[in-house]
């Protein structure tokens, strides 16, 4: 090949290489889509997504509102946090609320009080009212087989929906946002940032998250062989017994669906350290959604899911 | 761990009857990269399907179809690390059908892993991802003999393929080879040197993936910043500020630098590389900055950022080789819409100068057209010039794409050829 300078010195770490993939992929979506909105639950992904577009666009102002899918079961201290860091960012907060949409009779409540199938319809519903033609999404390779196929810009039709089998190749860092009126990009930056890479930035940065994420005491009872906090959107069935534990979320979603993991990580550290010696994945640990079959994941794409 | 190690993309390609899955599923278990909720899920299907073993392959064909055929048909990308390093496999189907999907998993990796069956040798399979590997110019090829613990970890099976593969990659312009025993099945070089085979001395793969010496396959020499996005605040605390953003695709900036803008070909000096987290004193490859010049010049995405006695050559007409990656094949004046650097065009194919045959290197002169997954030389005339250097000296700013504009999909993928081929020898052609 060609002679080159010395390469001493000239090197990137993994975080940021990590860390400038993200932020080109920021900048190719505000350069070549009309309206991008960026989806943002207060999980540390979805914040640490919205830092990178910080940095992408600083100094100006991140060129495009965030979007809460909110299920109506949240945990408090994540939307404290949702609503503080969109001030502290000056972005405009669109909110699609499975509530009203239950209200409005748009959807309908599982039997079984579980609302993560029925965020499908009310976020297809809210890009289409705001007319976004983008949508950021915080999924990583790493979370699920389904997602590992997954393209950075991935294509939906007008109807939302992923066809796993008809993916645009994507090559180089050259990436394929030309859409026809109606359909849409699903774009994830951190594609390629794993459970521990994503810590080990909150860390670099010193990045604020919400306190569900270390560990402290809360009630729970266990189901499935999960713990469920108990409260307003989880109540213990008969059998099921509740006691005090000391617990961190690795993932935060819905508060009924989501549970905690033992653990006495209070400090960032800590969490790195459970995080690189941990066995079970984060959906694995957490997600009662993911269990149905071994499909779940690109079924729920399929329709327009995340 | 895990703050200052660097990042290795590597590609794999083949099937299950060659110990694709396999390899790569012991290189996530023996780096504990397997977690035990998937390993027991791959368990369950397996013994659901009535396997006599643990399908591996189950774990990284992530698709139903997939799943369903026992094929890989999509690239997945996988994660693993050691203290040294971070890996992202992009893990490829091996068969012909699917080359438009080895392409693109070639297109990013430092280093690809050809696998051959030690029994079987050198098949037509190897020869195609090897070629595979150098068109899009993997910097580093692994050749893994594999299933060696079934000729009796011979020396003599693993020197002939050795041979017989070093001659190939010759004529294929490989500029890295590294030859490896092993056996994925039982361990064998992967992680640890085999003390089945004490008359190879080289390391074990993993060793290799872990030392291969990657920082300097970057092109550090000719300064090309693709300006992506101009960013003007216009806000109380920065009226006036107008910043360049955009990754470097090669070269080293530095402020103070003097710089040429094309196509307009006016010149400034660097005044500033900036970050959120502060200035930056040079900027390369693949660093995203924002970079402010001392001139007020008219500049907008798509313009490139380069020295004034090192700049492309902008080209309107551009030759190259390209994979074809969709049904509908390419023809002689067909028209695209093309994607280079942050620039978009339009294009027309000029010419057909001949059709590769991937298996044997063969060119058919004759060839009117390209079909899917097949691979040609072509010539394109561009709407807009384009600042390219030939895909050699410049994966980054050598590559392109073309985009079919009714349908807006991905049709194929072209690496720029060096501007005088015909002084080229012959045997290098096919390698571009």
């Amino acid at each position: 090949m060609t002679t080159h300078a010395p390469s001493r010195g000239y090197r990137l770490s993994q975080l940021e290489t990590l860390e400038s993939e993200s932020i080109h992929v920021f900048r190719e979506v505000a350069a070549e889509l009309e309206h991008p909105v960026l989806l943002f639950s207060g999980g540390k992904d979805s914040i640490v997504m919205l830092r990178l577009a910080q940095k992408a666009f600083w100094p100006a102002r991140i060129p495009f509102p965030v979007m809460h899918v909110d299920t109506g079961h949240n945990f408090p201290e994540v939307l404290e946090f949702r609503d503080r860091r969109v001030a502290e960012l000056g972005v405009q907060l669109v909110v699609a609320s499975v509530p009203e949409a239950l209200a409005a009779g748009t959807v309908t409540e599982p039997p079984d009080g579980t609302r993560n199938r029925i965020q499908t319809p009310v976020l297809l519903d809210a890009l289409e009212r705001g007319r976004f033609t983008a949508a950021f999404g915080g999924a990583r390779r790493d979370e699920d087989k389904a997602r590992a196929k997954e393209r950075i810009f991935s294509f939906r039709d007008d109807f939302g929906q992923w066809d796993p089998k008809n993916q645009r190749p994507e090559l180089w860092s050259l990436y394929n946002g030309r859409i026809h009126a109606g359909e849409s990009i699903r774009v994830f930056p951190l594609s390629n940032w794993t459970e521990l890479d994503v810590w080990h930035y909150v860390r670099r940065e010193g990045i604020d998250l919400p306190s569900i994420y270390y560990a402290h005491q809360r009630d729970v009872f266990e189901r499935d062989g999960m713990l469920y906090a108990s409260n307003e959107f989880a109540r213990p069935r008969p059998g099921e017994t509740v006691f005090t534990a000391r617990v961190r979320y690795r993932t935060v979603g819905d508060a009924s669906l989501t549970a905690a993991v033992l653990s006495d990580a209070d400090t960032i550290d800590k969490v790195i350290d459970e995080v690189a010696a941990t066995r079970v994945t984060e959906r694995g640990a957490t997600r009662g959604d993911d269990k149905f079959s071994e499909a779940a994941m690109e079924d729920r794409k399929r329709e327009g899911y995340f | 761990m895990g703050q200052q190690m660097d990042m290795l993309r590597f590609a794999t390609a083949g099937s299950v009857d060659d110990g694709k899955s396999t390899l790569i599923g012991r290189l996530l278990y023996d780096s504990k990269a397997i977690f035990s909720d998937q390993l027991e899920a791959v368990e369950k299907a397996s013994a659901a399907k009535g396997d006599d073993y643990v399908n591996l392959a189950l774990l990284t064909d992530g698709l139903r179809a997939e799943r369903e055929q026992g094929i890989t048909i999509d690239v997945a990308y996988r994660y693993f690390a050691t203290p040294r390093r971070k890996f992202v496999i992009a893990d490829t189907p091996g068969h012909v059908q699917y080359t438009r999907n080895m392409v693109t998993g070639a297109s990013t990796a430092d280093l690809a892993i050809v696998l051959v069956d030690a029994r079987k040798g050198l098949v037509e399979q190897s020869r195609r991802h090897a070629f595979i590997a150098t068109l899009l110019r993997v910097p580093h090829v692994v050749l893994a003999v594999n299933k060696m613990d079934l000729v009796d970890f011979s020396a003599d099976v693993f020197d002939e393929i050795a041979d017989e593969f070093t001659r190939f990659a010759t004529k294929l312009e490989v500029n890295d080879l590294t030859v490896i025993p092993i056996s994925a099945l039982h361990g064998d070089n992967i992680v640890a040197r085999s003390p089945n085979m004490p008359w190879y001395e080289g390391s074990s793969l993993l060793h290799h993936l872990e030392h291969v010496h990657v920082s300097s396959d970057r092109n550090l020499v000719d300064v090309r910043f693709p300006v992506q996005y101009v960013i003007r605040p216009q806000s109380v605390d920065h009226p006036d500020y107008r910043g360049y953003a955009g990754t470097v695709a090669s070269g080293v900036l530095k402020p103070g630098d003097e710089v040429m803008v094309l196509p307009s070909g006016l010149t400034s000096r660097i005044a500033a590389i900036e970050t959120i987290d502060g200035p930056v004193a040079e900027a390369f490859p693949p660093m995203a900055v924002t970079v402010r010049l001392a001139d007020e010049l008219d500049i907008s995405r798509g313009d490139m950022i380069c020295r004034p006695l090192n700049a492309p050559e902008p080209q309107k007409s551009v030759e190259a080789m390209v994979c074809w990656m969709d049904p509908d094949p390419l023809r002689v004046g067909r028209k695209l819409a093309i994607k280079h650097t942050t620039r978009s065009a339009r294009a027309m194919v000029k010419t057909l100068h001949y059709r590769l045959d991937v298996n044997t290197l063969h060119r058919d002169l004759d060839a009117d057209a390209l079909a899917l997954n097949e691979i040609g030389r072509i010539s394109l005339r561009v709407t807009q010039p384009l600042f390219a250097d030939p895909y050699r000296r410049n994966r980054a700013t050598g590559g392109f794409i073309l985009i079919d504009e009714a349908t807006n999909v991905t049709v194929g993928a072209g690496m720029i050829m060096d501007p005088t081929p015909s002084v080229q020898p012959p045997y290098t052609e096919y390698a571009i």
